[in-house]
């Protein structure tokens, strides 16, 4: 039974945690409102509020003042860190489609966390904790900390500052006018830039206050940047993307549930806030007090006229395939094993442009469909102890059939709200591939998956890979040049057009969408015999980051863009890992410059310059 | 033939309403356009004229009233299904796809037509190219066809719209403000053009307008919409002598020549 004392400690934890919730959400919504920029980068502002925090106070005297103090001077700290973010790289693009705004806020997060370690190290940072900052206070028999009471009376009373800004102050009423309606803003001629600016530089504050005040109860740590960021954008889209009071309530709604959660289903709180985010989307599209988005809508603005690629491209693609079939004579097993990695992340990248650039279905979670291919291949060998080729067959089959279920609830949103329920539908596969230790091995992994005997040494594998790598690659390849290619296409580019000429958008959108996952989970079965085991980590949020940085760097408007992004990321991952300790700054940096000189990714950009050469 | 007879007119609207948060965008909306007439849907600025295509072409559902056409009820049918019957439509914003070339966007119209959506292998340039050129031959389009329609001028996109709008030999065309964005000259051209189709091809044409050059030029009767409600109907000559109209006009500002 539960006890009334244990009911208030979990609904006083659940407050405090909301509270934390809120702190960095209201900035997220915020600066996405006015900015209409999908801020990855705000859970690494998050952290690194945590840790200028961690370096202040830890000098300041031990005092509720020192502490407050020590707040106080991080959030102005943060606020000239997001100024410099949104002056130094975010104002220049603005202008580019928002993928690519996207784009380069990953690489601030990989910038990040390499400056930070080098910075701070790789321990976590506790606090040291005075006195006052550990007491408790009783409540009928239980004992609560007192901190976090303040955290909690601080959660109303940073909501009623924020609500008077927006709505008294004429700043802040600019602020809502243009998170109504940019272009009335800029038709007012007020200055956008000082407006953007500021706007960034309250978000990141706020960012700063929830770091900060993470630390008395838990510390600073490098892997807090994907973790804050995520919740914070669950809570983000939960409310309605841009809106303060959503924010408030989301965070309510998680914190609590979140905490009562634990008492309830102690094995479901993994994926608890993820299944919220999904009903939540399921029920309302656009959030909890969300409107709908107005025209051009978010993400996935790429409009460039596709054609089919020049007969020059053709012979290269057809002399790097010749090279990538004799490969195995002349290389070595650690190099082939490196090839097949890039083959099966070719297919991995090019089943998410699939769906992301002609579907206009951009993806935060795809790495769950590459997940369930390399379980259900992985079940194979030993629920069915099944040959390989059955392995391989059920890989995509599991994947697409899953998606096909699931993606009548995707094809009904959009743009940042349609990419939060593939990721919240990825963390729940996740956290069922941690959480159920009897079938999938846990953190374990399952092991074994081994390869059949003809394919079992790494020149028959990487033939293997090869073959069906470059099948999928170039099947999606061919798809996407069919009438259903075009028509999934042509959905994206006028969804109001192509219905009054008949076209079925949905159902169109829905397919893709399966055909998308079940190449991706091709990829993952292939994965599965490759390393002879699987484990949840296929399915993080680092490994969706991935295929998005791959599709992305390559350039989502040619379909070249994913094949080349994959290499070229597969390839600068491991030259960078080998060359330097600070890859992801390397990297990070890398992206950064492509994204200020290339925003057409590298494809694109290749074949800009191609076209300047010769003036058609 | 179809179940109201060769006589039922081709779209017939009886009783039409629509209400925005309380604001009646279109209030008792009724009229009737036969076989390759002309008509002409005028009003000043938010009358409801584009709300009243929206609901005709399936993109609105109406809260009232219904629409018939050849007699047979299509009220809150997806667009899609209207189109399936007959009616091709421009948009006052176009609306094509930009990612393709101008003879794509009208190839994509005929591989709906033709059922061939659902079509893995052969590339879609294969499909129907020569039917797309003969579309695009008469509205002026041929000579831009290989051109992104990302890139067109507006009044290029008004006459790409209407190749696209003629794929399925419709039976209704509905027009919003087909030449807003050419010059004076084009458009006399661009409606005379859809003048001639409309009686050649027998299809009955509702288009909305602010030149009121075009509109006497052109249509063969005139519905005059204000707030919602349908004031006139009318010849030309009829509506140029109705004084509600010249006050519904005159307290607008847009005249002759409009925008
Ligand atoms: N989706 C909508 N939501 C709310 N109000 C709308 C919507 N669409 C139209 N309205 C309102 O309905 C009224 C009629 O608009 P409509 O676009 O039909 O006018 P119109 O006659 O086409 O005007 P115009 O000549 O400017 O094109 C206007 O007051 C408009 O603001
Ligand atoms: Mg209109």
């Amino acid at each position: 039974m539960v006890g009334g004392g244990q009911l208030l400690l979990s609904l006083l934890t659940g407050l405090a945690d909301a509270a934390g919730l809120f702190f960095v959400a209201s900035g997220l919504t915020v600066i996405f409102g006015v900015t209409r920029v999908v801020n990855f980068a705000h859970g690494s502002l998050t952290m690194l509020g945590a840790y200028c925090g961690w370096s202040l106070i830890s000098r300041l005297p031990p005092t509720p003042l020192g502490f407050a103090l020590g707040t106080l001077a991080t959030m102005v700290l943060l606020a000239v860190i997001g100024a410099g973010l949104e002056i130094g790289l975010l104002r220049r693009v603005y202008r580019a489609p928002e993928l690519f705004q996207l784009l380069a806020t990953f690489g601030v997060v990989l910038m990040t966390q390499d400056i930070v370690q080098w910075l701070w190290g790789v321990e976590d940072l506790a606090l040291r904790r005075p006195p006052w900052l550990r007491a408790f206070v009783r409540l009928g028999g239980a004992r609560f900390p007192r901190f976090d009471l303040i955290v909690i009376a601080l959660f109303p009373l940073v909501f009623l500052l924020l609500w008077l800004v927006f709505t008294r102050t004429r700043w802040g009423r600019l602020v809502r006018a243009a998170t109504e309606d940019r272009e009335m803003v800029a038709a007012l001629g007020v200055d956008q830039r000082l407006l953007f600016t500021s706007v960034f530089a309250l978000g990141a504050a706020l960012a700063g206050l929830g770091g900060v005040l993470m630390l008395p109860d838990a510390s600073a740590n490098l892997g807090m940047d994907l973790t804050t960021v995520t919740d914070a954008f669950v809570v983000v889209v939960v409310g309605g993307l841009g809106s303060l009071p959503g924010a408030a309530a989301a965070s309510l709604l998680i914190g609590l549930l979140q905490a009562f959660g634990i008492m309830l289903v102690p094995r479901a709180t993994l994926a608890l806030v993820f299944v919220v985010m999904a009903v939540v989307l399921v029920l309302r599209p656009n959030g909890l007090l969300g409107r709908p988005p107005g025209r051009g809508g978010v993400l996935g603005e790429v409009r460039a006229l596709v054609r089919p690629a020049p007969h020059v491209l053709r012979w290269l693609g057809l002399a790097a395939l010749i090279l990538a079939a004799l490969a195995p004579l002349l290389l070595g097993p650690y190099a082939l094993a490196v090839g097949t990695e890039m083959l099966i992340a070719m297919l991995f990248a090019a089943s998410l442009h699939f769906m992301m650039g002609p579907g206009g279905m951009v993806s935060f979670g795809h790495a769950a469909w590459f997940g369930i291919g390399a379980y259900a291949s992985a079940f194979a060998v030993h629920l069915l102890a099944a040959p390989m080729p059955v392995g391989l067959l059920l890989a995509p089959l599991a994947a697409g059939l899953i998606a096909a279920l699931f993606g009548a609830f995707v094809v009904r949103l959009s743009g940042v709200y349609l990419a939060m329920l593939t990721l919240a539908f990825a963390q729940i596969t996740w956290a069922i591939a941690f959480q159920w230790v009897d079938l999938t091995g846990g953190d374990n992994g399952i092991l074994g998956v081994w390869p059949a005997r003809l394919v079992a040494g790494p020149r028959g594998f990487y033939w293997l890979a090869l073959t069906l790598a470059v099948a999928g690659t170039l099947g999606l390849r061919a798809v996407l040049a069919a009438p259903f290619g075009y028509t999934l296409r042509g959905g994206r580019d006028s969804r109001v057009r192509a219905e009054a000429i008949g076209l079925p958008v949905t159902a169109i959108q829905l397919t893709a969408f399966a055909l998308s996952a079940a190449a991706a989970g091709l990829a993952g079965g292939l994965y599965a015999y490759a390393k002879g085991s699987v484990f949840p980590t296929y399915i993080s949020l680092g490994h969706s980051v991935d295929a998005l940085l791959m599709v992305l760097l390559g350039g989502v408007a040619t379909m070249s863009g994913p094949i080349l992004g994959a290499l070229a990321y597969t390839g600068l991952y491991d030259v960078l890992l080998s060359a330097t300790s600070l890859w992801r700054l390397a990297l990070g940096a890398a992206i950064i410059v492509l994204v200020l000189a290339a925003p057409e990714g590298i494809a694109g950009g290749a074949l800009k310059l191609w076209q300047r050469r010769r003036p058609a | 033939m179809t179940r109201g007879g060769p006589e039922a007119p081709v779209l017939a609207v009886a009783g039409l309403a629509k209400a925005f948060g309380g604001v009646a965008a279109v209030a008792e909306v009724s009229f009737a356009v036969a076989r390759g007439e002309m008509l002409a849907l005028i009003g000043p600025n938010g009358a409801g004229k584009s709300t009243c295509f929206n609901i005709l072409s399936g993109q609105i559902r109406p809260d009232r009233g219904a629409v018939y056409l050849n007699g047979e009820s299509v009220t809150g049918l997806s667009s899609r299904a209207i189109w399936r019957r007959g009616v091709g439509r421009t948009f006052q914003i176009t609306a094509t796809f930009a990612s393709m070339t101008v003879r794509e966007n009208v190839q994509m119209a005929l591989i709906s037509h033709h059922r061939r959506v659902w079509r893995f292998l052969r590339p879609a340039r294969h499909y129907f190219a020569a039917e797309a050129d003969a579309l695009l031959a008469p509205v002026g389009m041929q000579d831009q066809a290989e051109r992104a329609a990302g890139e067109l001028a507006y009044g290029d996109l008004k006459r790409l719209e209407l190749a696209i709008a003629l794929a399925n030999a419709p039976r209704l065309l509905l027009m919003d403000e087909p030449t807003a964005g050419m010059a004076p000259a084009e458009r006399g051209g661009l409606m005379a053009l859809t003048r001639r189709l409309a009686s050649e091809r027998a299809i009955a044409v509702l288009f909305t307008e602010h030149d009121m050059d075009v509109v006497f030029g052109v249509a063969d009767r005139i519905l005059v919409l204000d707030r919602g409600r349908l004031i006139a109907a009318g010849s030309g000559a009829e509506i140029r002598a109705n004084p509600e109209v010249r006050a519904v006009y005159l307290g607008s500002g847009a005249t002759s020549g409009g925008h």
